[in-house]
């Protein structure tokens, strides 16, 4: 081997990783797929304007828009509750909590959203109402009174399937935003409870004044993130013929059998909601890094 | 008088592990007792059985009368009354300087909110950093929050502080003024328990001096005893490798 000369194996230049170093311009640094989905979006929005089909569609889906928006905002409220307090439980000593959060928290994760649904609309219900019915008879013919003359007459019908869908969705959810609260709850160190309790502070106090607050703040990305998951999964409600978006799409198909601008619009919607939220929660995300 | 503090023949398990092997100890009310020794060998376990954040797994403990170590006893109410500042501080990082402070003077205590930040204000004056009262403690030093933790356990006006190597975790520049104000604690008269190498602190504060080694308190001494003629091989041999 001769003395060769080292090899100058210069740092490469820095324009040769786009978007990243110096201040050049280069098209491959632009968010494509974002433009992309913009410029569809626009296409989409300028046709439900311009073009009979799809405004006469779209104003056909906007009813079922509504019904999506109550339904993903009724049962995600009802699952953040539910979450809440069996994440709680979960972090429990206590056996009897932890057994049944658990026992919650298992069977219904490993059930399909859609079948949890369908059991809650059609096994579920009709269970609570018979025996509502029958409580409702012992005490009217014990004790009389229209409460129980009322509860005798209850019938699963009462319940209309909107909100046999919207309980189904919170209790489905309920499981997953325990994962999220636990999860949280779990991240916050140990000394913080010793400091707490450390200064005469029971445990529910010290959960209160000094890890969930923490804990929640932690947890609110995710929390988002499922917010938007529930949103596409309330179109699982179409099972139960429920009239929300997927539903109505389904609908406007069948009666016009205009399928392509049906569907176009019907992933427009959903789209444009989903998208904005995230976003929202990649804002949320940037802050709580800043501030931390 | 009876001690401020009884321990009677602690053992600390933790699973196979005897953390604490049979400790007796008394402390009295004034006292400064500086615990020393290797790591690992049952010091911290010591201090936090004795506000029960460990529960014993045999033995008594005894606080200012109360039986800890009895299912009956308020285990909340003896603890307000025992501060305790840990090495990692353990600030709560969502709240202010002064609302670390009052928090617990109006969680525990049930002071209003005014009663609450006055008592807090004053503490924080006592540990020299009042016009940090509206920091979080992110945004401040090491030695400043465990200044802020050493105020925030005086707010509860303890009978008792326990001090947890209350300087381990800090740059060196920063030791010193947190040991100031536990030297200033110590003359005021607060009876107080600590586990630290800082052997300046000791020879000037501490009346007495246990040393720890494997779950055991092997040897108990004055600070002037420590230097000059520690009686076990043990000890001897911990203090040359931490006296340089």
């Amino acid at each position: 081997m001769t003395d060769a000369e080292p090899p100058s194996r210069a740092i490469p230049p820095a324009r040769a990783r786009p978007g990243i170093v110096g201040r050049e311009f280069h098209l491959s640094s632009l968010p494509w797929w974002a433009i992309i989905i913009i410029a569809t979006g626009l296409t989409l929005a300028y046709l439900i304007l311009a073009s009979p089909p799809y405004h006469d569609t779209f104003t056909f889906l906007s009813a079922g828009l509504i019904v999506t928006l109550r339904i993903t905002v009724s049962s995600y409220a009802i699952a953040t509750i539910i979450g809440l307090f069996t994440g709680l439980a979960r972090t429990s000593k206590n056996v009897i909590p932890y057994t049944v959060s658990t026992l919650y928290v298992e069977t219904v994760r490993g059930i399909p959203l859609i079948v949890l649904m369908l059991y809650m609309a059609f096994v579920v219900v009709p269970a609570v109402a018979n025996l509502l019915r029958v409580l409702g008879g012992w005490g009217y013919s014990a004790v009389g009174g229209s409460f129980f003359s009322n509860l005798s007459t209850i019938h699963s019908r009462d319940v209309s399937l909107e909100l046999r869908a919207i309980v189904a969705l919170g209790i489905g959810y309920g499981a997953y935003e325990a994962e999220i609260f636990r999860a949280g709850i779990q991240s916050i160190g140990r000394g913080q409870m010793e400091a707490a309790r450390s200064l005469g502070m029971t445990y529910p106090q010290a959960m209160r004044h000094i890890i969930l607050p923490q804990a929640i703040r932690r947890v609110l990305p995710p929390l988002g993130n499922d917010f938007i998951a529930c949103l596409k999964d309330s179109s699982l409600a179409t099972v139960l013929a429920v009239d929300e978006l997927t539903q109505l799409g389904r609908l406007r198909r069948s009666s016009t059998f205009r399928v392509f601008e049906t569907f176009n619009v019907v992933s427009f919607l959903y789209l444009a909601m989903t998208l904005t939220l995230s976003a929202l929660v990649r804002g949320l995300e940037r802050k709580m890094k800043f501030e931390e | 008088m009876d001690p401020i503090i009884l321990v009677k023949d602690l053992h600390k398990y933790f699973g196979s592990v005897e953390a604490v092997r049979g400790v007796d100890l008394e402390v009295h009310r004034g006292e400064v007792v500086v615990i020393i020794g290797p790591s690992g060998s049952g010091k911290s376990t010591l201090l936090r059985c004795i506000n029960h954040l460990e529960a014993p797994t045999r033995g008594e403990v005894w606080v200012d009368g109360k039986h800890l170590t009895h299912r009956q006893t308020d285990i909340n109410a003896v603890r307000a009354e025992v501060g305790m500042v840990f090495q990692m501080f353990n600030l709560f990082p969502h709240l202010t300087a002064l609302q670390n402070v009052a928090l617990a003077l109006r969680i525990v205590r049930k002071q209003s909110r005014d009663e609450a930040e006055a008592v807090g204000m004053e503490q924080l004056r006592r540990v020299g950093i009042p016009e940090k009262a509206g920091a979080y403690p992110g945004q401040l030093s090491g030695g400043q929050q465990q200044r802020v933790a050493i105020a925030r356990a005086l707010a509860m006006n303890p009978k008792i502080m326990l001090f947890d190597e209350p300087t381990s975790a800090l740059d060196p520049e920063m030791i010193k003024e947190v040991l100031d104000v536990m030297l200033e604690l110590a003359a005021a008269g607060m009876t107080m328990l600590v586990v630290s190498h800082e052997m300046g602190f000791a020879k000037a504060a501490a009346q007495r001096i246990l040393f720890m080694d494997q779950g055991l308190i092997v040897e108990e001494t004055t600070p002037e005893g420590l230097y000059t003629a520690p009686k076990e091989e043990r000890t001897r041999q911990f203090l040359s490798k931490i006296l340089h």
